[in-house]
């Protein structure tokens, strides 16, 4: 009897992988003042990650996270043979509330999704997803994604311009919606979880013009979950 | 094999969180559907202004993510009043509560309806300690459920998007405050409904906000149990 449902699991993986897929992907932002930088969708092996949970992250994924450049993380996937979409939306970062939406085929092999986008304004959080197995039947399911600190880059929530985003360069480059502040004294100068964890949010204050951070309190900060991904199986 | 494992969590996880197959549905199609429903307020210090319920079909909602609040969302959602919500489909089974649910306490009702296409849910009520924060389901699909089969919802909270969240003197309608409930001036940093970022309060740094620790809440804010009757 064991044998047998051996058998079936192993028969059930070779069906399940054995097909491309069309999908139809839809990504909201649900935070109500946070951009994301361009979002990067690849579909890949099951043992393939762009990022996992309590690993430190890759130099590829720092920059992603630290900076919104996807650049190096395409050229990881594009390694592997894996399918991407990599999708700035109009405007370039994904604003509170909006829905991108794209297809994607994905060959047999890539029976598995992954996503990441930076958060803005943070000094290196992203929102993400992890080799999630997409699913083999059609049909619409949902899924709510959290953010994650990647773990790289003390949160001070200094104002640092382009510069911040550099990979290394204290301080976050940039808030879609203009409503950072300056001169911020630094929340904190380390950074004591060196590996990927669910990103604790962000302090601010309400001092545009001092204070320990450029973020504000009342407009920046957010609750998980951060994004909302429906996937269509066709 | 671990691959296969996987499948399987994934599977067991889309089964809850989509609804379970109609096969099973023994109504009558000239039945009534009836359906008791329960809604909890889980937070720390937040009433929950008069919840609205309402049953209707599958193309109508409350709101959207994304989209502009509708001006009964916004009323509902800036001073805690339901009905206009209710007046957009009136001749709807609806049921709006005669006083406010407090922490840690629920409200219970049934709906019915003998109309087929009516079989969604919709449930608002705002957090009177904020802005402009609410919290409810959406066009939940109660179609496929059995008669005595339960089904239990976390809700999530949302920002109307239509009142900046300056948690100020005057601006909220609650307990904490005392202060100015629905106001047609729109001022928000986002102006479509998203979730809600949390509220900040006095004892985190903001000192001119009338809120305190007691008042800030986390997702989820409501548990909603339906039952099919």
């Amino acid at each position: 009897m064991k044998k047998a449902l051996i058998a079936l699991a192993i028969s059930a993986v070779s069906i399940a992988s054995a097909s491309a897929q069309d999908l139809t992907i839809s990504f909201t932002n649900l935070t109500h003042g946070s951009h994301f930088t361009p979002l990067l969708f690849g579909a890949h092996s099951a043992d393939q990650h762009l990022f996992q949970i309590a690993t430190s992250a890759s130099d590829n994924l720092q920059a992603m996270a630290e900076g919104g450049s996807i650049s190096a993380l395409v050229d990881d996937l594009t390694a592997l043979n894996a399918d991407v979409i990599s999708s700035p939306p109009p405007g370039g970062a994904t604003a509170p509330g909006q829905t991108v939406s794209f297809d994607l085929t994905t060959q047999a092999l890539n029976t598995h999704l992954s996503m990441t986008a930076m958060v803005l304004p943070s000094n290196d959080g992203f929102v993400g997803l992890d080799a999630l197995a997409i699913p083999t039947s059609a049909g619409t399911y949902t899924y709510y994604l959290n953010a994650y600190d990647a773990g790289t880059e003390a949160n001070d929530e200094v104002f640092a311009g382009m510069e911040g985003g550099a990979p290394g360069a204290p301080g976050f480059p940039a808030d879609p919606l203009k409503k950072q502040g300056a001169n911020a004294t630094g929340v904190t100068t380390t950074e004591n979880n060196g590996t990927v964890h669910i990103h604790r949010g962000v302090i601010g204050d309400t001092d545009a013009m001092g204070g320990a951070s450029d973020i504000d309190s009342r407009i920046h900060r957010w609750l998980n979950p951060v994004a909302r991904l429906v996937i269509e199986v066709k | 094999m671990q691959n296969f494992i996987q499948k399987i969590a994934i599977c067991g996880v889309m089964i809850l969180s989509i609804s379970a197959c109609s096969d099973n549905n023994d109504s009558p199609a000239s039945e009534t559907y009836g359906f008791s429903v329960q809604i909890i307020n889980m937070t720390h210090a937040q009433p929950l202004s008069p919840p609205v319920a309402m049953l209707h079909t599958k193309s109508f909602k409350f709101w959207s993510i994304g989209e502009a609040a509708s001006l009964a969302l916004e009323k509902m959602a800036e001073g805690g009043n339901g009905s206009d919500l209710l007046a957009l489909q009136p001749a709807n089974p609806q049921f709006e509560a005669t006083a406010a649910v407090l922490p840690g306490m629920d409200v219970e009702f049934t709906l019915q309806t003998a109309d087929a296409t009516q079989l969604y849910l919709s449930i608002a009520g705002m957090l009177i300690n904020t802005n402009d924060g609410f919290s409810g389901v959406n066009s939940i699909e109660l179609g496929s459920l059995t008669k005595g089969q339960t089904r239990v919802y976390h809700t999530y909270t949302y920002d109307a998007g239509t009142e900046f969240n300056s948690e100020l003197p005057g601006t909220l309608p609650g307990p904490a405050d005392g202060g100015e409930g629905f106001n047609p001036e729109q001022d928000d940093v986002t102006s479509v409904v998203t979730l809600h970022s949390g509220v900040v309060s006095a004892d985190d740094n903001f000192n001119e906000s009338t809120l305190g620790a007691a008042d800030k809440f986390d997702n989820p804010t409501l548990r909603i149990i339906v039952t099919a009757l």
